[in-house]
């Protein structure tokens, strides 16, 4: 019982950390804002709620796993706001996302954002 | 760096950094205080002036090479000073010798409470935790007196107008802020009244206290929250923070015992040291609590004069 639980817990911390490590590497690859910010936003909640579930197998008290069970609720409610206020507060103050353009009507579309 | 909102964004994160830093030194009060005051409404109150002052940087006329000598001097001789301070850890280092094992072995039996800190803070030092409350309170006159505009009185169909306009731009994180405000003030009074027991104590309750607050006020606007709670309310609460502190002091002076001894509060000494302490920390808390509203409120007036100023001013050019 305790090695299925330890191999759960490890396999969530696992899944969690690599999650989170994907979304580092989305921040410092994509090109633009918006997409760095969606890489983020999406890793960051499903990581550390991983690894918050991992870290609960291993708890050794309720009082713990309710500390635990807390922290995932308001990860999941915070993160995502975050995200959607960031995105929100870009968009007001007017950056344009970073749009795939083809050569020919480059100038055209160019016209309209600017 | 020109951006002034990276550069407070960085001293936020170094300030996460440093509190993480506590934590694996294991002074986990230290790091909230850190975490809650360094990162969390440092950070806050920086943001609000940069609204008021903008976001670039003047360009300067001069370099100040000056400045950097004195720094890289200042930096050196503080190096060289930690060439003498014996090795983290050792045992025989002054700080684990003077008054430490004093506090460690006897404040069990003589305070009663599991936090050491707490105990040293509260009791021990109660005289030096007391300046710094006053420090506090001194800093939040200051502002007062340097900052404070008379406001209009405003009516309320103006208020209702400004929180529907702010309800559309804001919509999703005035819902979650909603939810979670209760929260954060019953995690406040949690660290507030656990401070005896863990890590916390008035000034982090206090602070997160106030951020809770400010975060309300930020969504829903400075006239709300005034119905809420007034700049008079504040000032009072305030300075009773400050005389709840010191009249524990004087009480116990009064019952015969020294400043700030709170074994003569009641006539068992433990009692009297967990009531005193109580007592102090609840001042702590109102008077960090307080002023912290009151510097954002300070700023956030100043800053909706000069846009007022600002609109005036193109009516009347136009």
């Amino acid at each position: 019982m305790d090695v299925l639980l330890e191999i759960i817990a490890s396999l969530c911390l696992f899944i969690g950390s690599f999650i989170c490590i994907s979304g580092g590497v989305g921040i410092l690859r994509f090109p633009d804002f918006y997409t760095r910010m969606h890489a983020v936003g999406v890793t960051d909640t499903l990581g550390a709620g991983m690894i918050l579930i991992g870290l609960m197998f291993y708890s050794p008290d309720f009082l713990t796993l309710s500390k635990l069970l807390i922290i995932l609720l308001l990860t999941l409610l915070i993160s995502p706001t975050t995200s959607h206020v960031l995105a929100k507060a870009a968009m007001q103050n007017e950056l344009k996302p970073k749009l795939q353009q083809k050569d020919s009507d480059k100038e055209l579309n160019s016209s309209n954002y600017s | 760096m020109n951006d002034l909102f990276a550069v407070v964004m960085l001293l936020g994160i170094y300030s996460l950094l440093s509190a993480s830093f506590f934590v694996a030194m294991d002074a986990v009060d230290v790091a909230f205080t850190e975490a809650a005051v360094g990162a969390g409404i440092s950070t806050l109150l920086m943001l609000v002036v940069i609204t008021m002052t903008g976001r670039k940087e003047n360009t300067k006329r001069h370099k100040p090479f000056l400045a950097l000598i004195v720094v890289i001097f200042t930096g050196g001789l503080l190096l060289y000073g930690t060439f003498d301070i014996p090795h983290f850890g050792s045992a025989d280092s002054p700080i684990h010798n003077h008054v430490t094992p004093r506090y460690i072995n006897d404040s069990i039996n003589e305070i009663g409470i599991p936090n050491i800190v707490t105990s040293v803070l509260a009791s021990y030092r109660a005289f030096d935790t007391f300046g710094e409350v006053v420090v506090i309170f001194t800093a939040g006159i200051g502002i007062m007196a340097l900052l404070s505009v008379a406001h209009h009185s405003e009516d309320n169909h103006k208020i209702a107008a400004v929180n529907d306009s702010m309800h559309e731009r804001y919509l999703v994180i005035r819902i979650v802020s909603k939810i979670l405000i209760p929260f954060i003030l019953l995690f406040a009074l949690y660290v507030q009244f656990h401070g005896d027991f863990g890590p916390g104590g008035g000034f982090q309750a206090g602070v997160i206290f106030a951020a809770g607050i400010i975060l309300y006020s930020m969504l829903f606007g400075l006239s709300i929250t005034r119905k809420v709670i007034s700049q008079p309310f504040i000032q009072i609460i305030s300075a009773v923070g400050v005389l709840l502190y010191g009249s524990v002091g004087l009480v116990s002076l009064l019952q015969g015992g020294n400043f700030f001894d709170y074994n003569v509060l009641l006539t068992d000494p433990v009692a009297g040291q967990h009531l005193g302490i109580l007592l102090i920390e609840l001042g702590v808390g109102c008077t960090v609590t307080s002023v912290m509203i009151m510097i954002f409120f300070n700023f956030a007036e100043r800053r909706e004069l000069q846009q007022h100023n600002n609109i005036h001013n193109k009516d009347l050019e136009s």
